[in-house]
């Protein structure tokens, strides 16, 4: 295509393309629902803004409070949903959070083989290759060879643990926290927790600009 | 304030509970997810239908069947979710990664049976 030619693909919005089946039917059923005043435009809007307003930076902080403060990691560990409510990042779902600690013995990873369940409370919107077939199947099928691909070797002592998300429950993977961080601020060590650390497919380093100025 | 009551007393005795107030299984029970393939979208994925693993958590609290609720049919009846540990050589008999490897699942618990 022409445009890949200039090095970057149109986004969808820009793309001067008749609407789907599912794009139409997810028009005609908001607009009833705001015709019979079931909801109105503006509430739409607020979630938009809600999603927004979340995105990979809140999980960061909460893996760092865990790692500065043990007993809010203890907390976390028992119950997840409570302990994100502590620092003030409320739930719009009914839904439970079990955050999964990685450890030397054990390493999580998170995947929604059916659709696209993610703690979108904490993290916003999913990346599209978590919502793609590919990481789904191949993550509860073969998931050392998929974290291989993601640069992530898994020793053979390790144990994996895919935690597949139906229904009631979301996941948040707690990393291990880097070796040499131990003078680090918490606001430092959340700089370094990314998004895919937080699904299971990397681990958190410290890159290695930040390695040279400590 | 109900807190503090409910702290400072203890159960009292004899309470006969409704059937699907407690939860049918506990931690370490061994189950298998039911195989069944009704029609329409269920939220047991198809890959662990027939599987045996064991129960990890109970998950609280009782949530209503999404299930029935997705197709207008709940009557407000709740049940336990369970988080199952299933191996992946159980899924999948040519898995090739470390035996230890496994799957973690929550399961509504009108799809397990005993094993």
């Amino acid at each position: 295509m022409s445009s890949q030619a200039h090095g970057h693909t149109p986004s969808p919005e820009a793309v001067d393309a008749k609407p789907s089946y599912y794009e139409i039917m997810e028009t005609a059923v908001r607009e009833l629902l705001v015709e019979k005043e079931v909801i109105g435009p503006g509430e739409i809007r607020r979630m938009l803004e809600v999603m927004d307003s979340r995105t990979p930076a809140l999980g960061a902080k909460v893996v760092a409070r865990a790692w500065v403060d043990p007993e809010f990691r203890t907390r976390l560990l028992a119950n997840g949903r409570a302990a994100c409510e502590e620092l003030g990042i409320d739930f719009f779902e009914d839904t439970q959070l079990i955050v999964l600690e990685n450890t030397d013995k054990v390493h999580n990873l998170i995947c929604c083989t059916l659709c696209s369940c993610y703690p979108r409370e904490i993290m916003g919107l999913p990346p599209d290759w978590y919502k793609l077939k590919p990481y789904r199947a191949r993550a509860v099928k073969e998931p050392r060879s998929l974290l291989a691909e993601f640069g992530t070797i898994i020793p053979e002592d390790v144990e994996i643990r895919v935690s597949d998300s139906t229904a009631m429950v979301r996941f948040l993977v707690l990393p291990q926290r880097p070796q040499g961080t131990n003078n680090w601020s918490e606001e430092q060590l959340a700089g370094l927790v990314t998004r895919d650390a937080m699904i299971g497919v990397v681990r958190v380093e410290i890159p290695p600009t930040n390695e040279k100025s400590q | 304030m109900s807190e503090e009551i409910g702290h400072a007393l203890r159960p009292l005795p004899n309470i006969v509970h409704a059937e699907d107030q407690k939860p049918l299984f506990k931690v370490g029970d061994s189950i298998k997810v039911a195989m069944r393939f009704p029609i329409g979208h269920y939220r047991v994925p198809n890959y662990v239908r027939g599987m045996r693993g064991r129960v990890e958590v109970v998950i609280e609290p009782r949530a209503v069947n999404n299930e029935d609720e997705g197709f207008g049919l709940n009557a407000g009846v709740k049940r336990h979710y369970y988080r199952l540990a299933i191996p992946l050589t159980e899924l999948w008999p040519n898995y090739t990664g470390s035996p230890d490897d496994g799957l973690r699942i929550e399961v509504f618990e009108t799809w397990l049976e005993r094993s």
